[in-house]
Order: structure tokens, then sequence, then C-alpha cells
């Protein structure tokens, strides 16, 4: 076999991997696993000279960023939340129509004296002065809610990182408030929280985007424009 | 970022101790606070703004540590650790270094470890006397370090409290133009806000909640919510108490039925705000809106003139110095005097020192009482790069 000419990073796991794996699919690119490499190399077939890596679509943020990789698919919110300035380490190609998620801003229903995002600032001054502490934000999106607050002109509090059942937090104590994906709101629902009026941080889906740090070949250019068309046919 | 070279690691050390030389001569202990310090005491002062630029670790251990973006809160932290009841009057004096993210990535004028050479005086109760003191080291210590050219500027926080304060205004309404002080944009709608007597909007049913509460029963009120909450099948699962949401109810049923802010009085905060000018002159600015307003600011507006005798007898030129009122709105924990020395051209002015009144951060670090509380830190790669003609 002849030296791979393009790297493509492929979800392994998680929400992103099988709607990815059907997507290449439809697109009459398959993908096959391939080595003895415990299956995380593969290629597609009918189009020679590409390597796939199949990562978590984290991981593929990481390999894009540091140029490892020339494409790969993964979730905005994620290369939101890992690349301050997104577009100057990537390229977005196609939107996949998949993986739709909503990062939001969430709090227990019944504070019903709080509807929107200036609502918040007035209830972290009065939180501090009666627990004397800060509000806490469970999230696992640090960047994105920081950015978000700030944009808001809320200060008045801290985040703690969370990176599973983060809808639970407000219920148990650990927090005050989530900053978390929803896909059809109902989890956000049976755990008595409400999406703010002006809570929407980030609609994100599945992209295929590009990495400019990559070493790109002329053959690496013409590989990804004709995965970028056959994927955006299929999507 | 390479480390620095042999020459400008002598010449920064031969800086500090120079600096550190003045400051104890002058009565300031040297002290060298812990550089790892807990990430939570740290961050629940700084706030999220500087947390996104503080090198936040967990060890192995599992404690969240954090290294030290500043040392003030490191310094006032090993203060009441020697003097659990903040009962002693003390003053420190440090050098060392400090750790900040640099979003646009570090470089010479923004480094992300840099060294601080400073000092903190704690519980000196006369205020004007050691606020005066400090601004004169910080003057001092820069100029024996060979800085000719700099300029002061000033700014006072405890004198918009004291505006606040005097003008007729419902106290709710006064910690929010406290609390929103502190960025300007969200300032100045809010104060748009008020001055239009646009109301509050939201969930219909919530206003109407709303209106039926009345502030004369509290008790009654807290039942009322607690009752519609039931109905809605919204339960209390969190920390915010009934009594904290029924509260805020009321400050909304009170907006809805208060007029609006008077136009005079927006227009007095806004002429405060604009307040820009040399230093004396400003203050007799700020008396006269003041006395244009029929109102006495007091005992804020005498400390600053006298603050001002004090730092002119300390052989400092107040000529060029400039007072904004604007100035210190981004530094949330100061609470009276803050100032600033700058270096260079005006549209590339560095900030070579730093400094203010915080009189608040003790009693929130765990002291039994309120701390007068004042200091200033030397950037001191700035320093050299000033005195050197780099910028």
């Amino acid at each position: 076999m002849q030296a791979p000419k393009l790297s493509i990073g492929v979800p392994a796991k998680g929400r992103l991997k099988d709607t990815a794996a059907s997507l290449f699919e439809q697109a009459g690119l398959s993908l096959r696993k391939s080595g003895h490499e415990r299956g995380y190399r593969g290629v597609v077939q009918g189009l020679d000279g590409v390597e796939v890596v199949f990562l978590s679509a984290a991981e593929i943020v990481h390999q894009l960023k540091a140029g490892h990789i020339h494409v790969g698919i993964t979730g905005e919110d994620l290369i939101r939340e890992t690349l301050p300035d997104a577009e100057r380490s990537v390229e977005f190609l196609a939107p996949l129509g998949f993986g739709r998620a909503d990062v939001v801003v969430a709090v227990p229903d019944y504070w019903i004296d709080v509807g929107r995002m200036a609502d918040l600032e007035d209830v972290a001054v009065q939180f501090s002065r009666a627990h004397g502490r800060r509000l806490r934000v469970a999230t696992k999106y640090l960047n994105l809610t920081r950015r978000f607050f700030a944009n808001h002109g809320v200060a008045g509090y801290r985040i703690v990182e969370s990176v599973g059942a983060t809808e639970g937090t407000p219920a148990a104590g650990t927090a005050e408030l989530i900053v978390d994906i929803t896909t059809t709101g109902t989890t956000l629902k049976a755990n008595h929280l409400k999406v703010l009026e002006d809570g929407l941080i980030l609609k994100s889906q599945a992209h295929l985007v590009a990495a400019r740090a990559a070493a790109w070949t002329q053959d690496a250019a013409d590989l990804k424009r004709v995965i970028r068309d056959r994927l955006r046919e299929a999507s | 970022m390479a480390a620095e070279s042999a020459r400008k690691f002598e010449a920064l050390e031969a800086q500090a101790a120079s600096l550190l030389d003045g400051f104890r001569q002058a009565g300031y202990e040297q002290v060298a606070p812990s550089i790892i310090q807990p990430a939570d005491i740290f961050l629940d002062q700084i706030g999220e703004a500087l947390r996104g630029r503080t090198y936040v670790f967990t060890d192995l251990a599992g404690e969240e540590l954090c290294l030290r973006p500043d040392l003030t809160v490191p310094v006032s932290r090993l203060y009441l650790e020697r003097h659990p009841r903040a009962e002693i009057e003390a003053r420190y004096c440090y050098n060392g270094p400090a750790f900040r993210f640099q979003p646009l990535g570090p470089s010479p004028t923004h480094p992300r470890e840099f060294r601080q050479a400073g000092i903190e005086c704690f519980g000196a109760v006369d205020r004007d006397n050691a606020d005066a003191e400090i601004v004169r080291l910080a003057v001092e210590g820069v100029r024996e370090a060979g800085l000719k050219e700099f300029r002061l500027r000033f700014g006072d926080i405890a004198l918009f409290y004291a505006l606040i304060e005097t003008l007729a205004l419902p106290e709710r309404w006064r910690l929010k133009l406290r609390n929103y002080f502190w960025r300007p944009p969200e300032f100045h709608a809010l104060l748009g806000r008020l001055a239009k007597g646009e109301r509050p909007d939201g969930d219909g049913a919530v206003a109407a909640l709303a209106a039926t509460l009345g502030t004369e029963d509290p008790v009654r009120a807290e039942e009322l919510v607690a009752d519609y909450l039931e109905t809605k099948g919204l339960p209390l699962s969190g920390n915010r108490t009934l009594g904290e949401i029924t509260e805020r109810l009321l400050d909304y049923a009170a907006d809805l039925r208060a007029d609006p802010l008077p136009k005079d009085v927006a227009t007095v905060i806004d002429h405060y705000l604009a307040v820009d000018a040399p230093s004396r002159e400003a203050a007799d600015r700020i008396a006269m809106i003041g006395q244009g307003a029929g109102i006495d600011l007091g005992p804020a507006l005498s400390a600053l003139a006298r603050r001002f005798d004090l730092i002119e007898q300390a052989g400092i030129d107040l000529g060029p110095a400039r007072f904004a009122t604007e100035f210190g709105r981004n530094l949330e924990y100061y609470s009276g005097l803050v100032f600033q020395i700058e270096a260079g051209p005006d549209d590339v002015a560095s900030t070579v020192a730093g400094g203010g009144r915080y009189d608040g951060l003790l009693r929130s670090l765990g002291a039994p009482v309120q701390v007068p509380a004042v200091g200033s830190a030397i950037h001191t790669e700035r320093l050299l790069a000033a005195i050197r003609g780099l910028s």
C-alpha cells in the first residue's frame, strides 16, 4: 500500500460515531478498519491515499489544532470550547446535519424571578450576600461559559467543572445553575431546569473541518475537496 | 518564551534589591508568601474573569490549586495566618513571581511569568495617611530605580459610593448601581433603563403574582410564592431559598409601582462619571457637581482633598497627575483610592505600577472584622524596560 496522502479523524465513540459511519456509507465512502493497531486506523474504500484515524470527538479537535490530521469530523461545541480563536486553527468545510445539540444556560425552574441573563447578575449579588459565596455554574464548557457570561455582563459567579450528570448538580446542591448541551430538552425538564430566554450559547452540530496547521500537498487538497463534496451531497 | 538572559536576570535582581531596600527602610517587613495557592479561596475573590487568566491545576491528591496571579491575596492570607483576629497594624513588602495566562500569547510587555515587587499595609486606621504613604513609596521606588519620566493617575471608588449614597434613590437601585459600576456598558444600560422607567418584563403569570405581594408582610408574601410554586409543580430543590425568590419578586413589584429615576439624578451620575482632569481641578469639579445637585459629598470629598495634600507634602508634584472618576472600574476588589504609574508615550503607555485600597478583602478572606488595607505592586520587568527606553 502506498503512503497515505491525507489523514481524516473520525469519531470512534460517543454520540457522533454511528451517524458519522453511516454518512460515509451513504456518500459512497465506506470506512474499513485496517492493520493490527486494534482497529484505530482504517481506509476509505474506493478512495486511495486516505488514512482514517478513529479518535474521540474531543481528541479530533486537539489533533486538528496540532495539524497531525488534515481533516476531521467533530462537534462545533467542542471546537469552539477548545480553540478560543477557532477560525485561526481550523476551516469549517461543511456542516453535516447530525449531532445537533444546543449549548444552553439553564436554571432551576422554581427560580420564577429569573428569566434572562440580566437577572443572573442580580441573583449573583443577592446570593453572595445571603450565602457568603459566589453563584456556582456547573459545566464542562469553561471557555464558552466565560465568554458568554462576560458578553452579558455577568461576573459574580464561579465555574465548577462537571464532566457527567451536570443536570443533576443544582438539585444535589453542588451548583446553582448549569451550562450544558441539550437536544430535546427532556433531560432538563426531568431535572426541573429551564433554559433562560436569551440563554442559547451555541447551536451545535457535527462539522467536517480542515486543520490549517497540517502539511497540505496538492494531493491532500484534492482529496479534501472530494470528501467534502461527497459528504455535502450525502448529508 | 525562553528564560531571560543572565544579564537581564542580574539587572532585575539588582532592581528588586534596591526596591526592597527602600521598602524595608520605610518599616515594611519582607515576606515571601507561597507561590502555589489554594484555588478555591483565590477564585472566590477574583472571579471568573481573572480565573480565565490563572493557571489552575489539580494535584495528585485531588486538591485544586493555582499559581498566584498576583501577590495581594497571598500577602493578605499571610497576614491573617499570623494575626487571625486582625487586630494588629502590619506592613509587608515582597518581591516574587506571579503568573498569568496571556490570551494573545506571552510577549515582553505581557509575560505569563513576571515578578512583582510591592508593599501592603494592613490595619492603619488613618486611611488617608496610609494611602499617601503607599503612593509615596511606589513613586520613590520607581524613581530611585531610575525612571525619570512617568505619569500618575488616580481614581476613588469610595467617592462613587458616596455619591450613590447621597442621591435620592431606593436602596434596591443603589445596590444595583454599586454592583454594575464595575461593568461600564451594563452600568450605562441600567441607568438608561431606570431613567426611561422601563418596566421589568417577564412571564405574565409571575408579574401578576408579584403584583399581589405586599412589602408590609414578608411572611405572607413568602406563603403566596410557596402556594404559586406548589400549584405550578415547581419544587424547591436547590440552594436558593424561598425567601430569596420572594425578595426579588418584591423588588420587581416595587419597580412596577415606582416612578422612573428622575432625569436630573441620572444626569448627575453621568456628569460625575465624565470627570477626567488634573487632580485638583477634578476635585473642584466634583464639588461643583455636588453643589449643583444640592447634595453633600462631605467626608469622601474631604478625604480626597486631604489625601492630595498629604501626597504633595510627601514631595510628589500633583500638577501633571490626573484624576478620573471612571478609573479603577475594572478592578473589583478595590474600595477606595486607586492609582497607576505609567511610563512611555501616551498611545503605548506601559503601566509600571498600580495599587489602591481594598478594605473589604480581608473580611471576605475570613477576618472577623473589616480591616483597612492598602497596597501597591510594581511590575518589575516593565519598569526595567521603561528605564532602558524599551516598550
